[in-house]
């Protein structure tokens, strides 16, 4: 195969990021695993991972530390990949999740179940879902009238956005006092009380939804051309694009029903694997992969930075990442001045 | 039927409309037209902005559905056919094609393949062999391990033909094609049009602004106005001062064009 000069493939340089994010992933389970106020030596790790491990040890790294770590992998590689969609569809990169409305929906959605439903657990997931979903159709349909792409459905989503922000604040007020101080932790994104049936739920998702999302980023590689020299080229465009936006709007969902909207992992993930690969063609795997490992990182960060003081997640992502907008916005003023 | 589809004499055509009426609600853009593509010809379509020129290339394309009449590819409805099979017989080239961030030119042309290739097979001999052909044919080879970003407005139009070419179509559709070019590179992208018709036997529709241009490289030219079809014929048949009177309501003279003995169009 190697013999063809044309065939698209992956550059070295893909082949070796994938690589040390891989690495990178491993490096941040050891330091989860192992550091921290109960540091416990490699070989206890490796034992207690066995299922051979003593009691004190059992309880922190297999009941605490690993549905943990397994679940900021999971709601980062979901977001990671959402975003990726997202920002490809509508060929912009402010284009997340988070700016254009299904976050917050997807939050609407889960104070609705947490606190009016008083249902948790998978029916909070369905909630966020839901939620999600709902402020999708909402802003496609809206967008319809213009199109689907591009800047009037990042404005209109920041308008859908604003009116959900107002109705999840409105809940918050009317909710019984511990009631909305638990809601305004989850609404925060924490991964401080997870459980491991939530993580085995948020896994099963990913395992369900990220293959198929690989399959489906494919057809960016057209869509990305734009409407007319896509379908041109024999892609059937509505069936593609809804597919992607309802995949995509999942992804970002269960990460939200697992771990709250955290902020900023679905923006900046497709853009640093963007900038790390100096690839075209993301694919899926890339800012699934960065997004895991940002989460991951940003979870380890906000459990040992302020020790034993915990900081929820989200504020840290939306720290790094309002930072690295910063960035990111500053560098290209810069180019195009 | 495959000879038929082989036979290249003037009267026929793969690709016709037969009363199309296009719109994107209420007024029509088109009104009741009535199109062939002569094969194996160079077809311009010409007319003022906003007489439906777009329109008309989008609908032959497929990416409109008319709210009248039909296009038939082949005799057969077009919207009947699989979007691979129209893909894999009519390539088009929009004006509003986006070159993705930092691609390489390779990579995009190699896009063009889409329509040849199966869900899970790999990257093929007839693939490798198109995008070579389709490089080479556009001057683009050298250029094909270069992003996309880092090339001239003239090398990227070269490089979005290449695209279409991969796509091996026997008709090749082109918006305005010529947009954004200085002179040279006009020049230039019409000879190349030009050389892929005579030399590929493609059938060819461009629509293009630059009358002399139209007259200069076409067989067959349709101008529109208003969505109607004013004239269609030979360029020396049917360009006249009252043509052009008609369609743009601008007073000129026409003369022949000392080097290529095709109608010259002089505004007064």
């Amino acid at each position: 195969m190697s013999r063809h000069r044309f065939a698209p493939r992956r550059s070295a340089r893909f082949k070796a990021c994938l690589l040390l994010l891989l690495l990178a992933a491993i490096g941040i389970c050891a330091l989860t695993l192992t550091g921290g106020a109960f540091a416990p030596a490699p070989h206890r790790v490796a034992v207690t991972l066995l299922g051979r491990g003593d009691a004190l040890a059992s309880l922190i790294l297999l009941d605490l530390r690993l549905p943990r770590l397994l679940a900021a992998f999971g709601v980062g590689a979901a977001l990671g990949a959402s975003g990726a969609i997202f920002q490809r569809l509508a060929r912009n990169p402010l284009a997340s999740p988070d700016l254009v409305g299904f976050t917050v929906g997807s939050a609407s959605g889960a104070l609705i179940t947490l606190l009016w439903l008083q249902l948790g657990g998978a029916a909070l997931m369905l909630g966020a879902l839901g939620g999600g979903l709902l402020a999708a159709v909402l802003i496609a349909g809206l967008a319809a009238l213009a199109g689907i792409r591009g800047e009037r459905m990042i404005m209109l989503g920041i308008a859908v956005s604003a009116l959900l922000a107002s109705l999840n604040e409105y809940l918050l007020t009317r909710a019984e006092l511990d009631e909305a101080q638990e809601a305004r932790l989850w609404l925060f994104g924490s991964l401080d009380m997870l459980t491991w049936s939530r993580t085995l739920t948020l896994l099963a998702g990913c395992l369900l939804l990220l293959p198929l999302a690989a399959w489906l980023a494919r057809r960016l590689r057209l869509l990305e051309l734009g409407d007319d020299l896509a379908r041109a080229l024999g892609l059937a465009m509505l069936p593609s694009q809804n597919l992607l936006l309802a995949v995509a709007v999942a992804l970002a969902a269960l990460a939200i029903a697992t771990a709250g909207p955290i902020g900023f992992v679905a923006l900046a993930a497709p853009q640093l694997a963007r900038r790390l690969t100096r690839s075209a063609d993301l694919g899926i795997l890339a800012p699934a992969l960065l997004g895991a490992c940002l989460t991951a990182l940003a979870d380890l960060l906000a459990q040992r930075l302020l020790a034993p003081f915990q900081i929820p997640v989200g504020l840290l992502t939306g720290a790094l990442g309002g930072l690295y907008l910063i960035f990111l916005l500053s560098r290209e003023w810069r180019r195009t001045s | 039927m495959a000879a038929d589809l082989m036979s290249q004499d003037a009267s026929s055509s793969r690709l016709a409309a037969h009363g199309l009426t296009v719109g994107y609600g209420g007024q029509p853009i088109c009104a009741d037209l009535d199109v062939r593509l002569p094969d194996g010809r160079f077809t311009v379509i010409i007319g003022p902005n906003g007489c439906g020129k777009s329109t008309l290339l989008r609908s032959l394309a497929r990416l409109i559905r008319p709210s009248a009449g039909e296009v038939r590819l082949d005799g057969r409805l077009i919207q009947d056919l699989p979007t691979r099979e129209v893909a894999r017989r009519i390539g088009l080239l929009p004006q509003s094609a986006v070159a993705p961030d930092d691609i390489l030119v390779s990579d995009l042309v190699a896009r063009g393949r889409h329509p040849h290739r199966q869900a899970f097979a790999g990257w093929t001999e007839a693939d490798e062999r198109a995008v070579q052909h389709a490089l080479e044919a556009t001057n683009t080879l050298e250029l094909a391990e270069r992003a996309v970003d880092s090339l001239s407005g003239g090398q990227r139009q070269r490089v979005w033909i290449a695209l279409a070419l991969a796509q091996e179509t026997p008709l090749l559709l082109l918006d305005e094609p010529t947009t954004f070019l200085d002179i040279a590179h006009q020049v230039e992208l019409m000879e190349l049009l030009c050389r892929l018709n005579r030399e590929g036997g493609r059938t060819l529709v461009a629509v293009l602004h630059d009358l002399n241009q139209a007259c200069r490289y076409a067989d067959h030219i349709i101008a529109l106005r208003a969505g109607r079809i004013l004239a269609e014929g030979p360029p020396a048949e049917i360009v006249t001062p009252e043509l052009i009177e008609a369609l743009y309501g601008l007073k000129c003279a026409v003369i022949e064009n000392p080097l290529a003995g095709t109608p010259l169009v002089i505004p007064y």
